[in-house]
């Protein structure tokens, strides 16, 4: 291989406040073109969504199930009323929805939040 | 006519009527394929979230629950917290992702995920099987309301129903239904909630209390026994029967032992205010104050029972079809996530009623437990609490919910089952001439048209017998295989990127066909003993973590046929919308 040497370049900085158009390539270049790039920012928004659904779902099973094992083995569970209404009735009936509501904020919140993340993230390169 | 009967008949012609022009009112917009398949995708959240509530709510939350509640007690509570719960449950791990996948319909999500025809077809009888299993009950709970309100027969209910559902949805499709549906919502909400708190001033004004023996009759009432049925006498009692008791006949005062009892093909009951309810063997006859506690009910394995129940709904959600086929609706995966945080506060103001007026129903109408009919507790007890006019116009509102209640859950579940119908029978058919899939559009619509007549036509046939489940249990059924099928489909396709199409394959046909089996077993065979019957009647424990671990290792054993295209399809599962905006700004 008898190549020509290359001729020597001075590298400097521009000196200037601009912005460079050097070629920038953006995030979601990288997504698109399914680089290993964007496979590792693809991976870590799958894996933080994941981690909020996990535990959501667990938040729901603890207090379902954990209701429900009050209610076979707890005593006091069973007998107290309130205002004359068995708390079994008062906690399956009426209070477990507020519960319910506030776990669905908590995954609508939750999942909103990881998407901006993983959009400043891929907006800031 | 009665007043009763009038009533109820006004408020099944004004329900039917208003369905209908709100369909009529969608017709002139639908245009396209689109707008009969999910109303071109431009529902605004508030709306599409009421319309999603408006098909949730079945016959079997409207009637189902109070009955269930007054026959077994606190433990079927479990069905309205779980019927909330499932649409978290579908929310945190489904909502978005589904609307991003842009499919129609589940079998659409199973071959854009997988690229598998064999899936999806697998997917599409899965549709189908689940749809009729929901809408049987659902037609035969609008022939019991009719009977109950008015005295028709018991098929007329279900006829009224199939025939309004078939002319709203080959008028207008999705669009038309999805405005019925969104006031539907709010009639059902209101025909529950005005009957519930005059119901508790009664109750309160009158300082009645439960008690904690076994149930008596409030009033004199005359109880027909449709067919020969066996019942149980909690304590001897002596009541005026009409009929034949264990083969004698009678024609008076009998002195019933404690025990089971057989009374002949339309014996009547005559209950005088204070005599103790005998009970249908199949439901069970325990006091009061074992009603009221957990697990009282006399379910064997009752633990078990209330867990997999959990389980069944919780998972089931996200794989009912006329649930998916809204999420479609929404006009991205933002607006999917917070429409179902809506729908789940509207569930929730829904569901406190039942509860309240099945217990009620303990203290007013406990004489349905001798017919076990107990679905009808909601249709009987403002008439009961409230003599003259007030309870018959109470009770005609309660009527109109009802029907709104069928009208919204068939037509949307018969829309779904069409949409499949249609689309698969129509690949079919194209592979069979060997055409392509660009049918014209007119030749789509009408196919559609076809299938939502077929679609309602096959459960209405197997609605005609007599039924021996109560509402209630025969939606939990569907439930059962829902979640043993396409829950785990779902889970796994959304979050596992080494899902393979035979994996999936497997996974369903083993889940659909175990689920399935189970349910065949408590429909056609009756009552199994021990833990055999406990895990009969509730598969999803069993079931759900068997089709997962399948699903898994078939894709594990089958790691070369994950599909080339997964990593284009999970980016847009998951990628913001905020992006594609950004991709896209031409």
């Amino acid at each position: 291989m008898t190549e020509p040497r290359p001729v020597r370049v001075r590298v400097t900085h521009p000196r200037t406040d601009a912005v460079r158009i050097a070629p920038h390539r953006p995030a979601i270049t990288e997504l698109d073109e399914q680089t290993d790039l964007g496979e590792v920012y693809l991976t870590s928004l799958i894996r933080s969504q994941r981690r909020l659904a996990l535990r959501v779902c667990a938040a729901v099973a603890v207090l379902l199930v954990g209701l429900a094992l009050l209610g076979a083995w707890a005593g006091w569970f069973t007998r107290t009323s309130v205002l004359g209404v068995p708390l079994v009735w008062l906690a399956l009936g009426l209070l477990v929805y507020p519960v319910l509501i506030g776990l669905a904020w908590w995954a609508v919140r939750g999942a909103e939040r990881n998407e901006a993340d993983f959009y400043e993230l891929v907006r800031r390169r | 006519m009665s007043g009763t009967a009038l009533a109820g008949s006004v408020a099944v012609g004004v329900v039917v009527a208003g369905t209908l022009v709100a369909g009529s009112v969608g017709v002139r917009r639908a245009r396209t394929t689109g707008d009969f398949y999910v109303a071109s995708r431009s529902v605004s959240p508030r709306r599409n979230a009421a319309a999603i509530g408006g098909e949730y709510l079945s016959a079997a939350s409207f009637l189902g629950i109070a009955g269930l509640i007054l026959a077994y007690g606190v433990d079927m509570i479990w069905y309205p917290v779980c019927y909330t719960a499932g649409y978290l449950v579908l929310l945190a791990v489904a909502a978005a992702p589904l609307r991003r996948s842009g499919a129609y319909t589940l079998p659409d999500f199973a071959q854009t995920r997988l690229r598998s025809p064999a899936v999806r077809t697998a997917s599409s009888v899965l549709v189908v099987l689940i749809g009729w299993l929901y809408l049987v009950p659902q037609l035969q709970g609008a022939g019991l309301t009719l009977r109950a309100q008015t005295g028709a027969p018991h098929w007329l209910g279900g006829l009224v129903v199939c025939c309004v559902v078939v002319t709203a949805v080959v008028m207008g499709g999705m669009r038309s239904i999805t405005f019925a549906q969104a006031l539907q919502f709010w009639l059902k909400f209101l025909a529950l909630l005005v009957p519930a708190l005059v119901l508790l001033g009664v109750w309160l004004h009158r300082g009645d209390t439960l008690g904690g023996g076994h149930p008596t009759a409030e009033q004199r009432v005359s109880v027909q026994v449709p067919g020969s049925e066996t019942v149980r006498v909690p304590v001897a009692e002596t009541l005026r029967v009409r009929g034949s008791v264990d083969g004698h006949p009678v024609d008076g005062p009998v002195a019933l032992t404690a025990g089971e009892h057989r009374l002949g093909v339309d014996t009547t009951v005559t209950l005088a205010r204070g005599d103790v309810i005998p009970v249908v063997s199949r439901l069970p006859a325990q006091t009061t104050a074992s009603w009221r506690a957990p697990l009282g009910s006399g379910v064997e394995h009752p633990l078990y029972a209330t867990l997999s129940l959990i389980l069944a709904i919780c998972l089931g959600t996200m794989g009912l079809p006329h649930v998916l086929v809204r999420f479609y609706t929404n006009p991205d995966g933002r607006d999917a996530r917070r429409t179902t945080l809506v729908v789940l506060a509207l569930l929730s103001a829904f569901y406190v009623l039942p509860a309240v007026l099945g217990a009620l129903g303990r203290r007013y109408t406990p004489d349905l437990l001798l017919t076990g009919n107990t679905d009808a507790t909601v249709l009987t007890l403002p008439e009961r609490m409230l003599p003259g006019t007030p309870g018959v116009l109470l009770g005609g509102l309660v009527t109109a919910g009802a029907f709104a209640a069928f009208l919204s859950t068939a037509s949307g579940l018969s829309v779904s089952v069409a949409g499949v119908l249609s689309q698969d029978v129509r690949h079919l058919r194209n592979r069979l001439r060997g055409r392509g899939t660009t049918d014209p559009r007119a030749e789509r619509i009408r196919g559609f048209r076809v299938a939502a007549v077929v679609a309602i036509a096959v459960p209405y046939l197997a609605s005609l017998p007599n039924p021996q489940l109560g509402v209630a249990t025969a939606v939990g059924l569907a439930f059962a295989v829902a979640a043993s099928t396409f829950c785990p489909l779902l889970v796994l396709g959304v979050w596992w990127r080494r899902l393979t199409p035979p994996g999936a394959l497997v996974g369903l046909v083993v889940g659909g066909s175990l689920a399935t089996a189970a349910v065949l077993v408590q429909v056609l065979g009756g009552a199994v003993d021990g833990w055999p019957g406990a895990l009969l009647d509730q598969p999803a424990a069993w079931a759900v973590p068997l089709t997962f671990v399948v699903m898994v290792v078939g894709s594990l054993l089958t790691p070369h046929h994950v599909p080339v295209s997964v990593r284009a399809i999970m980016l847009r599962l998951h990628a913001p919308e905020l992006l594609a905006a950004e991709r896209d700004p031409v």
